[in-house]
This record gives structure tokens, C-alpha cells and sequence, in this order.
């Protein structure tokens, strides 16, 4: 999963550019990532000048069966 | 604000409103939505701009321009400095001032703008956009419209909303870092272009002087070759190695799409102006003129629309953009491409010898003109084809 580091964010528009799936939406004064349509494609990550972005494998829950 | 307008632009930088100002000037009643509390502000740009596509919009003022350019200064990865001579002059603007001026010429005509208006939809209907959904002081408002202008810049999603494709590819986005430093001794008449791996790989690095020793400092990495090494890094090395004892006033990211233009800019009820429709430079990344030339075809085009009640004239800006600049944007990509593969060793030889030439020769004629003013990382591709 994609994480975003809000407070390094500049609010460019760089990842929005480049997101392939249109699911990063920035207004005046914050990015926000729609998750359930983001690919982790990290394109967004590759692209952010300042570093905003970090891909973050998600972590796998195994559930004991009792 | 009104519930329905002829034309609603979606973005007040250079391209939105100068498309506002047109659409208005040919009698449409044109309203602008600016994200932003402020036209102008945040800058996301170099600023600088030439004289001959400034003067097509509005005569140069001291009250916006920073500093007047005369010079071009070139550096090649291994420090080799290389100074074409030119005749025209540029400028480094105070894109806070100007903006706010092409905000006040389009308001002038009678368009009305609002700021801190963020557009976050448009509406369809049978496959036509027929306006927008804007958030408002904490309410959401739908807005109809004739015709929508995206301008909404690099990261427009006006297009994408009504279904076409906008994204930048990853070669084409340039990732970009600057600040504008103050106490910095640069030269205050001369441009400097800094090209290389170390600099910036896929792109270059800036010095515009702002006057009283303020410059620009900026660099632009192919999104595609700053995986291991943000903008923001090559940036900081830069200024440390360079300027360690600048302060910086003002830190901005941004993003510059350097490709061809769209395929398509318009659909039924839609134009894209601006970054939002790739009209920038892809070679020197410069996007003001040419968003500026977009938003007039435009907003001319929109208010004749209107004005003859026959939405099928989009198209017509559609044709003028690509057989003009369009078609220009797409030759100057091709030579962008030729430029992306210069190693440093190859830049390092063709700057040694076009150093080796008189002064005066390094002129290379009027081509060299309109390549350094317009189109900066060009002279290399020229260089090269004199050389061989």
C-alpha cells in the first residue's frame, strides 16, 4: 500500500499527473489516494520530487484456527 | 456565481484566464474556478519567458518582471561554459504579479473569477460536458455550463472526469524541485542551463536571476530516472556545493509535462488549455507563451461557439492548435529525444568545440536565436547537426 507523507507534500500535482488509475485527488491544501482503485503501481512514488510517497507491502495476517 | 454560465474555466493560471479574457471579449459570459485562495499563488515555475511571445498579450512591466535577460550561459557536465550570442532579450517574471494581471485583464473584459472554488467533477450528459461540480465554502454546487475549459494544469483531471486519457507517461513527466535563493552571486542579465547525469538526469538545472541577488535555482529529473534520487536531492547537493551560503526564501515542487500534445484537446462541451493539454515546450519545459496562445485560440473559439450557438466549432481550436504550435511541439519532442540519449561525455564534446570557436561564430545564425530564447536545451541538437 501506497502511504503518503502529508507533511512533505507540496501539493505540486506531479502524482496526480502520472497516477494511471485518476485515484489521487489533491485540493487546495491536501492529497488523498482512493485506495480500493489504487494498483500500487508507484508510479506517484517514483514521480514526487519531495518524497512524499511510500510503498509499504502489506503486512499478511495468518489467523490461528482454533 | 450563477447557476449556469456560457463558458466555465476551470483553473486561473496563465492559460485559464487568458482563455477567460477571450471567451469574454467575444461576448460569452465566462466564469473562472481557482482551487487556490489566490490567482498566482502558489508559483510552480522557472518564470522566465521572451519578449517577442509576451508582447503578443500584454507590454512588459516592471511591476511584474524580475529581471531582464540578455545572455544564455550553457554548461556542459564537465563545467565547460558555452555563451551563444543572441540578439533578442528575455525576462524572469514575478509570476505572483503577472498572474494576478492576467487575472485582472480577463475580469476586466467582464469574467467573473472565484477563488478557493475547487473543482471536483464534470457533468455529462449523452456524451457532452455540460458543466461542473464545484466545492464552495463547504457546500457542493453544480454549475452548468455551454462549454467547460480545463485548465486545470499538470495534475487536470477535468479531462479524465469527462473520459479521455490525459495521463503523463513517465518519460515525459519532468519532476521538479526549486527555490528561490536569496544572498547568491549570479550573473543579474544571464541565464544559466545546467545539463548532465550529476545535475539533473533527463532534464537540466536552472539559475534565473530575480534581481539584487535572488535567482530561481531550480531542476527538472525525468520521472522515469529519479527512482533512486529525488528532485529535491540533486537540488540540495546543488545548492550546497554551489551556494552554501544562500538562504532560501520560497521551496516549491512541481511537475512539467514535456510531451506532445494531447491527441485530442477537445471533446463535445470540453477544451483542455495549458499543461492540462501538454502544450508545453517539450524541449525546454516552458509552458507560459504557449498556454497563453491555447487560451486565446480558445476562448475566441468558445465565444464564437456560443455566440452562433453551434458547439461543433470546438474542433476548430482543436485544428489551429495542432497545425501550429501542436505541429511544432511535435518536432521539438523528436529532438527531445535525441537529446535524452547524450551521455555527459557527449555533452562535454560538443561544448568543447563550439568553445573553440571565435565568439562570433558561436552564433550559428537566427536559428540559434530562436533556439536559445525559446527553446534553451535545443542548441544542443543544433550544435550537433552543425558539427557533423
Amino acid at each position: 500500500m501506497i502511504e503518503i507523507h502529508e507533511e512533505k507534500c507540496d501539493l505540486c500535482g506531479c502524482c496526480v499527473g502520472v497516477c494511471p488509475e485518476n485515484c489521487i485527488d489533491m485540493t487546495e491544501s491536501r492529497i488523498s489516494i482512493e485506495h480500493e482503485i489504487c494498483t500500487d503501481c508507484r508510479k506517484c512514488e517514483w514521480a514526487c520530487p519531495f518524497e512524499v510517497f511510500e510503498f509499504k507491502h502489506d503486512r499478511v495476517v495468518v489467523k490461528a484456527t482454533a | 456565481m450563477k447557476e449556469s454560465y456560457d463558458v466555465i474555466v476551470a483553473g486561473g493560471g496563465p492559460a485559464g484566464t487568458t482563455a477567460a479574457r477571450f471567451a469574454a471579449m467575444g461576448g460569452a459570459d465566462v466564469l473562472v474556478l481557482e482551487k487556490d485562495r489566490e490567482i498566482g499563488v502558489p508559483v510552480r515555475c522557472g518564470e522566465a519567458v521572451d519578449h517577442e511571445g509576451l508582447i503578443e498579450f500584454l507590454q512588459p512591466d516592471k511591476k511584474f518582471i524580475a529581471a531582464e535577460i540578455k545572455n544564455f550561459k550553457l554548461v556542459a557536465p564537465d563545467g565547460t561554459v558555452v555563451k551563444p550570442n543572441i540578439e533578442g532579450v528575455g525576462y524572469v517574471l514575478d509570476r505572483r504579479v503577472f498572474d494576478y494581471e492576467l487575472g485582472r485583464l480577463a475580469a476586466d473584459q467582464g469574467a467573473e473569477i472565484v477563488t478557493k472554488a475547487y473543482v471536483d467533477g464534470v457533468m455529462r450528459s449523452n456524451g457532452s460536458v455540460g458543466g461542473v461540480s464545484v466545492q464552495y465554502k463547504g457546500e457542493r454546487l453544480m454549475l452548468k455550463s455551454k462549454i467547460v475549459i480545463g485548465a486545470d494544469g499538470v495534475e487536470s483531471r477535468v479531462g479524465r472526469w469527462a473520459g479521455m486519457n490525459t495521463t503523463v507517461s513517465m518519460h515525459d513527466m519532468e519532476s521538479a524541485a526549486q527555490v528561490t535563493a536569496a544572498n547568491v552571486d549570479v550573473e543579474e542579465d544571464t541565464c544559466f542551463f545546467y545539463f548532465g547525469e550529476k545535475y539533473a538526469p533527463g532534464g537540466y538545472l536552472w539559475v534565473f536571476p530575480k534581481g539584487n541577488r535572488t535567482a530561481n535555482i531550480g531542476l527538472a529529473v525525468a520521472a522515469d530516472q529519479s527512482r533512486k534520487k529525488h528532485a529535491l536531492k540533486f537540488l540540495e547537493e546543488f545548492m550546497e556545493e554551489s551556494y552554501p551560503k544562500a538562504s532560501v526564501l520560497s521551496k516549491l515542487a512541481g511537475g512539467v509535462p514535456c510531451a506532445e500534445t494531447l491527441e485530442e484537446i477537445t471533446m463535445p462541451g470540453l477544451m483542455l488549455v495549458g499543461d492540462a493539454a501538454h502544450q508545453v515546450n517539450p524541449v525546454s519545459g516552458g509552458g507560459i507563451i504557449s498556454g497563453m496562445i491555447a487560451g486565446k485560440m480558445a476562448g475566441r473559439v468558445a465565444a464564437e461557439a456560443v455566440k452562433k450557438n453551434d458547439m461543433s466549432l470546438l474542433k476548430e481550436y482543436d485544428k489551429e492548435w495542432q497545425d501550429s504550435l501542436g505541429t511544432r511541439h511535435r518536432r521539438y519532442y523528436k529532438i527531445k529525444k535525441v537529446i535524452y540519449k547524450f551521455k555527459d561525455n557527449d555533452l562535454n564534446s560538443i561544448a568543447a568545440e563550439i568553445s573553440k570557436l571565435p565568439e562570433s561564430q558561436q552564433t550559428l545564425g537566427s536559428l540559434f536565436k530562436q533556439a536559445v530564447i525559446k527553446h534553451p536545451s535545443l542548441i544542443l541538437d543544433v550544435m550537433k547537426l552543425f558539427l557533423s
